[in-house]
């Protein structure tokens, strides 16, 4: 199941990567979206798939999931939500304001401020 | 009490300075400063009688003592010597520079900040026992120094000189410092005396040689030998004041002093003495001949100090020679060296402060505009007129002794019968007779030129008359010491020469009287010294009467051979080249940087993961792979394809839902319910989020990428794809500690009452990451609020708009 589940995460990533290097702005975004998704698959695959019950204290059962990756990306989901509302936000005021979605032509330096 | 603090106290003095300045307006800020170098110069001249003795004092204070770096301040007569030059010339160019600078118009707060930094970094370097705190304040003096020859910044002159001032003396620093490592990794310590006690172990190692080559270029840079001199006329543009107290009595002779210090450690070596003396004796004749060429007052003066920098430096390295000879002929230079550099400081010293008054008071330093002004300026005349014949090497005044010693000194190399001196030898006299015909010269050039000849009144800028009597004090005490200098060289000898030498050639004597040589200005007619004295003053007066007639020579030098055109050369090639590369890897796209990035961690993870044999995949521990867990992992990889392929916003849009659900599904699967809740709920938020947003974004546009980009692309997201699945399945299968998880289930009932697991650990054990995760939305969703309401003005200032 491991590695089943790493190779998910893997795809989650390429594709991920793959789309934040585009020209496009709006790929960029989707792309972060899928690296969070994959971000969280990883963290789950790392610390084991094993678990036969919830992380929930009941009377007779004795071996629960690992409760901590899972602590660890309840916190990344909320977090990656924030940052997927700013980036959208960005992009809209970025699109406003310079009327294009085109890495490309967003290119600055020294040189011009 | 440990003196050792007294080397921070003018650091201490400036932190009130600007303070005073800005409050205390009725007084010149430098009456306050004038205190600290006074103070510090009375102190220190209480260690006189010690060090006379041939006795020392050591004060100590440990810095970070797991790697031997501690301030030490140690007192010998070499480093007491340097110390009442600092205080004491210190004190009277801050007295002279109360009348120098208008309290009204210059920002004397910086200046005297500078100034006492610099003071306390002057004083570190040399009573620094430690070649590590030596080298801190080493580079703290060319920080000052950059400070104060950039204090009227406004002026491209002043900041020109101070980058290259900089460049140049810093750059010889950080290979001094590399000489120093070198020394204490041979020696196995950084404290100088035990390097010079330790010496046998260690002087037969061939970095030996590099270590002292390293040092000289400390030393050479700093006090401005050829061929990096280049720096020092440059410097000129700071304020009179500081030319004479750091650019000539002090900061430049830090050289000198390194020189003088290491000479116990280096003179054995041959490398060593060549270049000391030969490139001493080189910028020796090199300054003096081109001194003349200046038109600049200060320039001249430079120029002068760059020249009896290398005669200095020349004697420090016929001074190693006495090492290598019973013959007490050798020892006189060290001698000739240390009292040449009291006279320097002196005579110097006040010919600086005539420079500045000169230009004070007629508003220009241009010697081709200046004469005849002994009729307006008498006092100053007499001062300059002192001070330029002790500088030409005259009687009755300090530097014809000096002089004398010099030549005696050069003359006897040819008596020295190793490293080819009996060969080479020769070239030492003659050198050094031809510049001092030349050093005549420019001494006469400058004070004769100034005072004499043709009044030219109308075309100065200022209508000139004497200095104000403040502003003349610190030069007449200069020149008075000038001339006390010819009738008390014993007394002189005694108390700060002769332990200054003994502190430069500890194993040659035991004593300073030892050390010390009877200075007299006669020694009859067989003394050669003497009828080459008159000859220089034959051939420099016939020379300086006939100046108009070849002072055209220097006309010849092309401009694009000089070491300036090399220097400006160097400095826009690298600054062009630096520009270039930069901009080639640094092009402005994000997507260039971020391919670096990926690049970089996909490779360093890939690599290291193998070349460490950190990869491993146990099988054994893997969990059985359910139906429901395969079709869901399909889901997911379908609909991540479709957000790659799809050709319209909305259809992307809901292949990435797509996969969050199928995500919120695997948290069901592998037993996460809180997790799998929160994907849902957060996944729908942001599929709307997505929606509402994407509406005011553009369709899905390709913006014409070619082929090759693509490629690239998919490699490294290939890449980084393959590095995680990589590290995934190692990390699962390495577990080379227990996880803290199982604390976690053992305490969670006990320690914090709870049944669920992850739960309490969000708000309990882990309380602050949540309250800094709530902290990260709520910044979130203020910069939302304000990218979607503040509106930038043109001008910069926030201005709201609906």
């Amino acid at each position: 199941m491991e590695l089943l589940m790493a190779i998910v995460a893997g795809i989650l990533f390429t594709a991920a990567i793959y789309l934040i290097l585009s020209r496009s702005l709006i790929k960029v975004i989707l792309g972060t979206g899928l690296l969070s998704h994959g971000a969280h698959l990883f963290i789950l695959t790392m610390g084991g798939l094993g678990g036969s019950a919830p992380p929930v204290l009941l009377d007779g059962v004795t071996e629960y999931a690992d409760p901590l990756p899972q602590a660890l990306i309840l916190t990344a989901i909320v977090i990656s939500f924030g940052v997927t509302a700013f980036i959208l936000v960005l992009a809209y005021r970025t699109y406003a304001v310079h009327k294009t979605d085109d890495l490309n032509s967003m290119k600055g330096n020294d040189e011009h401020d | 009490m440990e003196f050792v603090w007294f080397i921070f106290l003018p650091a201490l003095a400036a932190l009130f300075i600007p303070t005073l300045f800005r409050r205390v307006t009725g007084i010149h800020t430098g009456w306050f400063v004038l205190i600290v170098p006074v103070v510090l110069f009375v102190y220190y001249s209480t260690y006189l009688p010690l060090t006379a003795s041939g006795d020392h004092a050591v004060s100590s204070f440990d810095w970070i003592p797991s790697l031997g770096i501690s301030f030490v301040s140690y007192l010998d007569g070499l480093s007491l010597l340097f110390t009442l030059l600092i205080t004491g010339i210190g004190a009277l160019v801050v007295l002279y520079s109360i009348f120098y600078l208008d309290r009204h118009k210059e920002k004397l707060g910086n200046f005297y900040v500078y100034l006492l930094l610099f003071m306390t970094a002057m004083l570190g370097v040399v009573q620094s026992d430690n070649v590590i705190s030596l080298y801190l304040f080493w580079e703290l003096t060319s920080i000052s120094s950059f400070l104060l020859i950039g204090y009227w910044y406004t002026r491209d002159g002043s900041r020109f000189g101070a980058l290259k001032s900089m460049m140049i003396t810093v750059g010889g620093g950080l290979m001094m410092l590399g000489g120093f490592v070198i020394l204490g990794i041979l020696g196995d310590t950084y404290s100088i005396r035990e390097l010079i006690s330790g010496l046998s172990d260690y002087s037969g190692d061939p970095l030996f040689t590099l270590a002292a080559v390293l040092l000289l270029f400390g030393a050479f840079t700093k006090s401005a030998q050829f061929p990096f001199y280049i720096w020092l006329p440059d410097a000129m543009e700071a304020p009179t004041p500081v030319s004479a107290y750091l650019h000539s009595a002090t900061m430049v002779k830090a050289g000198l002093y390194l020189v003088a210090r290491f000479t116990p450690i280096f003179a054995e070596s041959s490398v060593w003495i060549w270049l000391v003396s030969g490139i001493g004796l080189l910028t020796l004749m090199w300054g003096s001949f081109f001194a003349v060429k200046q038109t600049d007052l200060k320039g001249i003066l430079a120029f002068s100090t760059v020249s009896q920098l290398g005669l200095i430096m020349s004697l420090l390295g016929a001074g190693a020679i006495a090492y290598h000879s019973d013959d007490t002929l050798f020892r006189l230079a060290m001698f000739a060296a240390i009292f040449h550099l009291v006279n320097h400081a002196v005579f110097k010293g006040s010919l600086f402060m005539i420079a500045g008054i000169v230009d004070h008071e007629t508003g220009t330093r241009d010697i081709r505009k200046l004469g005849g002004l002994m009729s307006v300026m008498p006092i100053s005349f007499t001062v300059a007129f002192i001070g330029g014949l002790s500088m030409a090497g005259i009687p009755p005044f300090g530097g014809f002794l000096s002089k004398e010693l010099f030549l005696d000194s050069m003359v006897a190399l040819k008596q020295f019968e190793l490293f080819n001196f009996d060969t080479w030898g020769i070239l030492f006299p003659v050198i050094a007779w031809i510049a001092s015909v030349f050093t005549f010269v420019y001494s006469f050039y400058f004070v004769f030129k100034t005072f004499t000849g043709e009044k030219k009144f109308d075309k100065l800028p200022l209508k000139p008359h004497e200095a104000p009597i403040g502003m003349l004090i610190s030069p007449i005490i200069l020149a008075i010491s000038v001339i006390a200098l010819f009738f008390i060289p014993n007394i002189v000898g005694k108390w700060l020469v002769a332990p200054a030498v003994m502190a430069a050639q500890p194993q040659l004597y035991s004593l300073p009287s030892e050390a010390a040589v009877h200075v007299q200005a006669w020694h009859g007619f067989e003394y050669i010294p003497m009828w080459l004295t008159v000859g220089v003053i034959a051939i420099g007066a016939l020379l300086f009467t006939s100046i108009k007639k070849w002072q055209p020579v220097y006309g010849m030098q092309p401009e694009k051979l000089s070491l300036n055109a090399l220097y400006d050369g160097v400095m826009t090639l690298s600054e062009k080249g630096m520009n270039k590369l930069s901009r080639f890897y640094m092009n402005g796209l994000i997507r260039t940087y971020l391919l670096y990035m990926f690049a970089f961690f996909s490779i360093m993870t890939i690599v290291v993961l193998f070349a460490k044999g950190a990869f491993k995949l146990d099988m054994s521990s893997l969990s059985p792979i359910t139906l429901f867990a395969v079709m869901n992992a399909i889901v997911a990889i379908l609909g991540t394809g479709m957000v790659i392929m799809s050709k319209n916003r909305i259809s992307a849009i809901i292949a990435l839902g797509a996969v969050g659900y199928s995500v919120a599904l695997f948290f069901v699967l592998f037993k996460a319910p809180d997790l799998a809740l929160t994907q849902l709920v957060i996944e729908t938020i942001s599929v709307a989020l997505f929606l509402l947003a994407f509406r005011h974004l553009p369709a899905l546009k390709t913006h014409g990428e070619t082929k090759q980009n693509k490629l690239v692309n998919e490699i490294i997201a290939i890449g980084v794809g393959l590095s995680v699945t990589l590290v995934a399945l190692s990390a699962h299968s390495n577990k080379l500690v227990a996880s803290i998880s199982q604390y976690y289930k053992d305490t969670v009932y006990t320690e914090a009452g709870g049944g669920n697991i992850v739960n309490v650990i969000l708000v309990d054990y882990r309380g602050f990451d949540t309250l800094f995760e709530i902290a990260v939305l709520s910044i979130a969703g203020i910069a939302v609020l304000g990218m979607i309401k503040l509106r930038l003005s043109r001008k910069g200032s926030d201005d709201e708009k609906e």
